[in-house]
């Protein structure tokens, strides 16, 4: 019973303040429009492509490309929803409300992350096709092999990214600390470390590379990836796991302040 | 009822709460009286399970805070005006803790009638002056229609009409049969409000009493007088066996005297007197004496009948 109150709260909460709704919006609009512009320079550009990126060509994951930066949007709207509580003094006010910490924070986790969820497969899914309608002759069809299972985890790869952003602002509780951290890291550090060979073999096991394993179709030539894309996904979820995992540990243990 | 039992905080070095062991009882208005920092927030936030006490205990009725089903519905807090999200509206704010808690929807249309914003309602609270910030705490303090209830330091900021709106409501909220428990650092606030008074200085316990009997030890009578020939006048007063302090700026001190006695004394000796006044000390003084000594046994105390660590903690202050 408790719960079911602790989500219907949430659920006011979430959707009585600004930043909810342009955080997902921008994480929708860049995915996507950042997707269809990719997808049609790949249309135009095919043919000038050497012969092992075109052996190699996924149309599935041009489509996606926008989610580099989208990603960031949801990154933003992670931090927002734990680290405000924090940053306005209102987690004074909630946890006197909800005194068991633990339904507190998987309470308003569910509910951030049920609405990540919706948010994430209609990005997830509007990305794919506006993406595909770009690629011309080059396209997919949602119907081919693995092609489903892209796009259905392109959304999951969203939610997780927002709930692993989740994670960090429970532990972290400032909302710049949080973003100083994790924008950087999902946009530059992340991309670094897995395009360099010294760090590749390290990177791949980083949260963002495994989970967007689930949204490549077409292996790359010479993969040598240790993991299949549900294992990808798995390893992100893991991630995920330990980030929420320290949230409440931290949450349970400090003095709410 | 909120019953203390050896309510203790440490940060580090420093103590907070020290030892507190008392109780707030229904039906009338309890002052928390103690100056800046004395830990009185501290208490509070332990009360509502924020803060983990180092030591000790805190019930509710009976039971720990966190143990309680819905506990907005046993005990409202105003802890901070400001702890609310600013791009929230007001309705917004109080229906999510309404809804954390089981607690019917109207409920928020009423209290916000009872503090008065209704006509904001749906404004986002970030756009409130203090005062309103702190009548939209008190409004989520009531939702819950409790029978404790719980005020940090109320009237803070606010303009004379917002003072006396709260001085009655905690009143009117006592003499219903809750138990009210309000804090402040001053001590002419509490006597305007507070039926029993629970004193604390550097964390410790200085006094649990009742209001009326707080007034009538503390309120200390002295006449002070003011004269050309003040050596003199010492002489006479000395030898009639009249205890006689110097008060600064030449005035002179009588504990307990009658101003009578102290007059017809000068006459007596042709002593020319400028100022012959009998007066009442102000609860105020009488607060500031009680803590003031609180600081100077602790600073000479060291480890003895002071817990052992005390000495340490006062260095880190």
């Amino acid at each position: 019973m408790a719960a079911v109150q602790v989500i219907r709260s949430e659920w006011t909460k979430i959707r009585s303040v600004a930043s909810t709704v342009w955080t997902l919006s921008l994480a929708v609009v860049v995915t996507v429009a950042l997707g269809m512009l990719i997808s049609a320079l790949s249309n135009r550009q095919f043919a000038n492509m050497p012969a092992r990126e075109r052996l190699s060509f996924d149309p599935t994951v041009v489509s996606f490309a926008g989610m580099t930066l989208g990603q960031l949007a949801m990154i933003v709207f992670g931090v927002l929803v734990v680290s405000t509580e924090y940053s306005t003094g209102m987690i004074r006010v909630s946890l006197a409300a909800v005194p068991r910490r633990g339904t507190f924070l998987f309470g308003k986790v569910a509910v951030a992350a049920a609405l990540a969820l919706a948010v994430g497969m209609v990005t997830s899914f509007a990305a794919f096709f506006l993406g595909q309608a770009m690629l011309g002759s080059h396209r997919a069809a949602i119907g081919d092999p693995g092609v489903l299972r892209a796009v259905f985890g392109g959304g999951l790869y969203m939610t997780l990214i927002a709930m692993f952003s989740m994670g960090v602002a429970a532990m972290l509780r400032s909302p710049m600390l949080s973003l100083g951290i994790l924008m950087p890291f999902f946009f530059l550090i992340s991309n670094i470390l897995g395009n360099v060979a010294a760090t590749k073999k390290i990177g791949r096991f980083l949260p963002d590379q495994a989970g967007s394993r689930i949204m490549r179709v077409v292996p790359r030539v010479a993969d040598d990836t240790p993991y299949g894309p549900w294992a990808g996904l798995g390893i992100m979820a893991l991630w995920v796991a330990a980030a929420l995992a320290g949230g409440y540990l931290l949450l349970k243990r400090r003095d709410a302040q | 009822m909120i019953e203390l039992d050896g309510l203790t905080k440490r940060y580090g070095e420093k103590v907070a709460v020290d030892h507190l062991t008392f109780a707030v009882r229904p039906g009338i208005v309890t002052g928390f009286l103690g100056p800046n920092g004395a830990g009185k927030s501290t208490t509070m936030r332990m009360i509502l399970g924020l803060d983990r006490p180092t030591a000790g205990d805190v019930r509710i009725d009976g039971t720990h805070y966190d143990r309680l089903k819905d506990p907005l519905t046993y005990i409202g807090a105003l802890l901070d005006a400001k702890a609310v999200h600013g791009g929230r509206s007001a309705w917004n704010h109080l229906l999510c803790l309404a809804q954390s808690n089981g607690i019917p929807e109207r409920r928020v249309a009423e209290v916000l009638e009872t503090v008065g914003l209704t006509a904001v309602a749906r404004k986002k609270a970030k756009g409130f002056s203090y005062g309103m910030g702190q009548r939209l705490g008190i409004a989520a303090a009531l939702l819950g229609d409790p029978r404790i209830l719980m005020f940090d330091e109320p009237v803070n900021g606010l303009d004379p009409e917002g003072i006396h709106w709260i001085r009655n409501l905690m009143k009117s909220l006592a003499a219903e049969g809750r138990t009210v428990f309000v804090s402040s650092h001053l001590m002419s606030e509490m006597a305007l409000t507070a039926d029993h008074l629970v004193v604390i200085g550097q964390g410790r316990l200085l006094a649990d009493t009742s209001m009326a009997d707080f007034i009538r030890t503390n309120s200390r009578s002295y006449v002070r007088i003011r004269s050309p020939q003040p050596e003199r006048l010492l002489d006479v007063l000395h030898q009639a066996g009249i205890t006689v302090v110097e008060a600064g700026g030449g005035a002179l001190e009588v504990e307990g005297g009658k101003a009578e006695q102290i007059g017809e004394l000068a006459a007596r000796y042709g002593l020319v007197l400028h100022e012959l006044s009998p007066r009442q000390a102000s609860l105020e003084e009488a607060f500031m004496r009680l803590t003031a000594e609180a600081v100077e046994y602790h600073a000479q105390a060291g480890p003895g009948p002071v817990p052992q660590d005390w000495g340490a903690g006062w260095k880190g202050v």
